[in-house]
């Protein structure tokens, strides 16, 4: 949520201007940015350790506050999670863990962290992926009518609608979809108890579960694609290529369809991939207020607890899935883009 | 400028003033900007008089005087949440929490992001390579789960919130002040200036960062917005003080209460309206500073 709406412009953090310079080679520059990924991740895997033992406080304390305890209780409990011993085998201990797929056990649930998070994932999946399709769909189109007609009413009105709607916290919206949709489609969770079994059923259901959470995410994020489309394809407006395919004599839809808009898409199409952070945190408040089985319940609901070492394992885990996204956004700038390739 | 200024120092001012007056003129032509600025300034108005034109008690569940989720009617003009309490005054007092987790999460962020901006274009070498990449780390980082995982493992409240807002929001501004940090770098005067035997200390304050403030007073502006919903989503989410009344903490009790579930609309539009009207606003004054102060981007917006 934090990250910038003033970044309406063309993202440019993908190429930094000082390492264009060095025109290197490709092997080179998938082996460097496969290194930076890799140090991201070992930051990822300390800061997961460092938020939740560094921090002036006993976890255990943490843990149990509201609670009813005795010496005896919290003895133990630092004993099974290991914060009796001292802090570097404590870390080793987290790092091998980590490396086997083992995350610790619940506090409240009483199962495998890993587990946990294996089963919550494929909700969320649904859910972040549906929705961003449809809200990259929703963004071009809007975002290269918009460019084409600049200035016009369509332009104003929907430069202004996105930026509302960007103002608009998620849960909030989740909210009013819940009483708008007045038992319309279902609030709660993803499956109903009385689908029928077969295959059909249970898709047409859980994608009937889908549609509020989902609205509600293509809502917020349409905008942030649109108003980055509509500013890269301005930046190609005034460009000569255009002119020139105007003068051999293309009708006006051509040259938009054929020339310009290949070339505005390439900030748009990585924008989805280092937008994954965004995303995934908006899942998390919206989840909430669905009841969504995913991460962002699972988080809510160790939030609460707090559960620690699931917060935890879902921290490392949504971090390192944003770290792969990222790589994979200037891996795929590389590909599509020949003028980065060429520098 | 006719009368003879005799000081170095009233030059400089009288320049200043002049600056002033030129920016306000521009940003004064963009009527986004000043509408958002009107609205932003009724509304800081309202919160900091709130305790003087409401009364407080109203807040305290015990002393609640409505029934449970009426509907508004002329006692209650918006109408009264699940204990009875009045939602144009909690909306009222919901402000000042609103803005106060807005405002200091944002001095934390501009603060964090200009001094490691600054640092990072500022020094080379390796130092800088490392900063861009830790500030490209957290650029990237799902902000709210990290802002999450801070706030289980702090006490509840407030100063919670704003560390965990101000922590997760820094990475744009060292970004956005990294790059102008750059550009007056590598302008002649800089190079007069060590030449002339400058210090760090001495670059850094009276060139770069005169230089930079404007655009961070921009980009600040923007960040407040973020903030204000950050601390939304995350009073929402339950992390905030549970006795404070804040816009995020009472939508969290709409869901948890069974307000929404009852269709009880008058307890959902007045905070989520609060936010979305004071972020926009925030967001146009941002837009239209941004517009003034950026030369880059003039005339390339409408």
């Amino acid at each position: 949520m934090t990250d910038a709406l003033s970044s309406t412009e063309a993202p440019s953090p993908l190429v930094d201007p000082d390492e264009r310079r060095g025109g290197t080679g490709t092997t080179r520059f998938v082996l460097t940015k496969l290194a930076e990924a890799l140090a991201s991740l070992i930051l990822v895997v300390i800061l997961g350790f460092l938020l939740f033992r560094m921090i002036p406080g006993d976890p255990v304390l943490t843990m149990t506050r509201n609670r009813p305890t005795s010496p005896a209780l919290l003895a133990e409990l630092r004993a099974r999670m290991g914060v009796d011993k001292p802090i570097l085998t404590q870390f080793f201990d987290y790092v091998r863990g980590l490396l086997r797929g083992d995350m610790g056990t619940s506090y409240i649930l009483q199962r495998p962290v890993a587990d946990l998070i294996a089963e919550r994932a494929w909700p969320t999946i649904l859910l972040v992926g549906s929705a961003t399709l449809l809200a990259v769909a929703l963004g071009l189109w809007l975002g290269v009518r918009a460019a084409w007609k600049r200035g016009s009413f369509f332009d104003r009105a929907h430069t202004g609608i996105a930026l509302t709607l960007w103002s608009v916290p998620q849960f909030w919206l989740g909210l009013l979809l819940l009483v708008a949709s007045n038992g319309l489609f279902p609030s709660r969770g993803m499956h109903s108890p009385d689908a029928a079994p077969d295959f059909l059923s249970q898709t047409l259901d859980v994608a009937h579960h889908l549609v509020l959470p989902c609205v509600t995410l293509l809502v917020v994020f349409y905008a942030q694609y649109m108003l980055v489309m509509r500013s890269s394809l301005l930046g190609e407006m005034n460009s000569e290529y255009l002119t020139t395919a105007r003068a051999k004599g293309l009708r006006e839809d051509l040259v938009r369809r054929r020339h310009a808009v290949p070339n505005a898409l390439l900030p748009t199409v990585t924008l989805v991939f280092l937008q994954f952070g965004m995303v995934v945190s908006g899942s998390v408040s919206v989840e909430a207020v669905f009841s969504w089985p995913g991460l962002g319940q699972l988080t809510y609901d160790a939030l609460h607890g707090p559960d620690l070492p699931v917060l935890q394992g879902v921290f490392v885990v949504l971090a390192g899935a944003v770290v792969v996204m990222n790589l994979l956004a200037e891996l795929l700038y590389r590909v599509l883009d020949p003028r980065v390739r060429a520098a | 400028m006719s009368t003879p200024v005799s000081s170095p120092r009233a030059i400089v001012w009288q320049r200043r003033r002049a600056a002033v007056a030129k920016i306000w003129r521009e940003f004064a032509s963009n009527k986004g900007g000043l509408i958002g600025l009107g609205f932003l300034a009724v509304i800081v108005v309202l919160a900091v008089l709130a305790p003087v034109i409401t009364d407080e008690s109203g807040l305290d569940v015990t002393k609640a005087t409505g029934g449970p989720l009426r509907p508004p009617s002329g006692e209650f003009p918006l109408g009264t949440d699940v204990d009875g309490r009045s939602v144009l005054l909690m909306t009222f007092w919901g402000a000042r929490v609103s803005l106060l987790v807005g405002f200091s999460a944002t001095v934390l962020s501009v603060l964090i992001g200009t001094v490691i901006g600054v640092a990072a274009a500022h020094f080379g070498g390796w130092l800088s390579a490392l900063l861009l990449r830790f500030t490209d780390f957290f650029l990237v980082l799902p902000s709210l789960v990290l802002a999450i995982a801070l706030s289980a493992v702090l006490p509840q409240g407030i100063s919670t919130i704003i560390l965990a807002v101000g922590i997760t929001s820094w990475p744009t501004t060292a970004r956005l002040v990294r790059a102008q940090t750059l550009t007056i770098e590598s302008l002649p005067y800089i190079e007069r200036s060590k030449a002339l035997g400058g210090g760090h200390l001495h670059i850094v304050g009276k060139h770069v960062l005169p230089g930079v403030m404007p655009l961070v007073l921009a980009n600040t502006t923007l960040v407040v917005g973020n903030s204000i919903i950050a601390e939304s989503t995350l009073s929402f989410l339950g992390v905030g003080d549970p006795t404070e009344v804040s816009w995020g903490s009472m939508l969290s009790t709409a869901l948890t209460t069974g307000a929404v579930t009852r269709g009880a609309w008058w307890y959902l539009l007045p905070p989520g309206l609060a936010i979305v009207v004071i972020v926009l606003s925030f967001t146009l004054v941002g837009r239209a500073l941004e517009t003034v102060l950026n030369p880059r981007l003039r005339g390339e917006h409408s």
